[in-house]
């Protein structure tokens, strides 16, 4: 029984980070906790023993959609190393999404969008806090939790533009030299990383 | 949703995207100052030892490794 409260207390932390991701999810309520279904079918054939939990009881369930917009978003930011942001409250984050930048209040439509190389910036109050992200995912909740994930993310000051300018060089010159399509694709990735951080240093 | 939406560059030419995420992000850590980068580099070392099994029996280990080995 205590196995199964530790579960549970694991879970939550989980859960509230991280929520299932089903179809059509602006269109569902808080998730069910319970698994109906199967509680009947258990009744039909052992109607005098409880039935058994099955994993959906254990998971909390998905916040639902609260019905006025909040007015803070909050953000995780983690890293595989470190976490960066840990339900931190902000006004708004841009985050470099392959669509473009893309700026995040709260009460933003749930969206899970692939991270380019770019610039995040957190904006809580008059602060700006900008990081280099090389790549990564953001997920968007519907109740305003915001999750970007990204291998590696600096801030801007400890990039060095002298280095930025030496590999952007490097791999222009790979990229006209390049003969497989994976050599390509390399290069284009070494070229497309080093303008983005270009951008980020002179932006 | 389109079905194939345009696959990115890298996808069509034969990379999955943990390497492209892996190269974007060791690419980002070769760029820092000092000593942000000595720190970076040490994230980047892999260790790894792989062997094929044929016939219910491990093949010879290839280990791959950014250690020195001593």
């Amino acid at each position: 029984m205590f196995r199964q409260a530790s579960g549970l207390l694991a879970r939550s932390f989980l859960s509230s980070s991280r929520s299932w991701v089903r179809p059509f999810s602006t269109d569902l309520p808080a998730a069910p906790t319970a698994d109906s279904s199967f509680a009947e079918a258990w009744k039909k054939v052992v109607p005098n023993i409880e039935p058994p939990k099955t994993p959906i009881a254990f998971v909390n369930p998905r916040p639902p959609t609260p019905s006025s917009i909040p007015s803070k978003l909050t953000v995780n930011f983690v890293l595989p190393y470190a976490s960066e942001l840990s339900t931190k409250e902000v006004d708004m984050v841009i985050i470099p999404a392959t669509t473009g930048q893309m700026g995040v209040l709260p009460g933003h439509v749930a969206t899970i969008a692939e991270l380019k190389p770019g610039v995040l910036s957190v904006h809580e109050g008059n602060e700006v806090t900008k990081y280099f992200i090389s790549s990564g995912f953001a997920f968007i909740h519907a109740n305003s939790y915001a999750d970007v994930v990204a291998i590696e993310a600096v801030p801007i000051d400890q990039i060095d533009p002298s280095l930025v300018q030496k590999g952007l060089a490097e791999f222009t010159q790979k990229l006209s030299s390049a003969s497989t399509d994976l050599e390509k694709a390399e290069a284009q990735i070494g070229v497309y990383v080093h303008s983005a951080l270009n951008s980020a240093l002179t932006g | 949703m389109a079905s194939n939406a345009a696959a990115p560059f890298w996808r069509s030419a034969g990379m999955t995207y943990i390497t492209y995420s892996n190269i974007c992000a060791n690419l980002v850590r070769n760029c820092l100052k000092e000593p942000y980068k000595t720190e970076a580099l040490t994230r980047e070392k892999v260790h790894f030892s792989v062997s094929k099994w044929t016939e219910g029996k491990p093949e010879k280990p290839t280990i791959r490794s950014d250690t020195p080995e001593d």
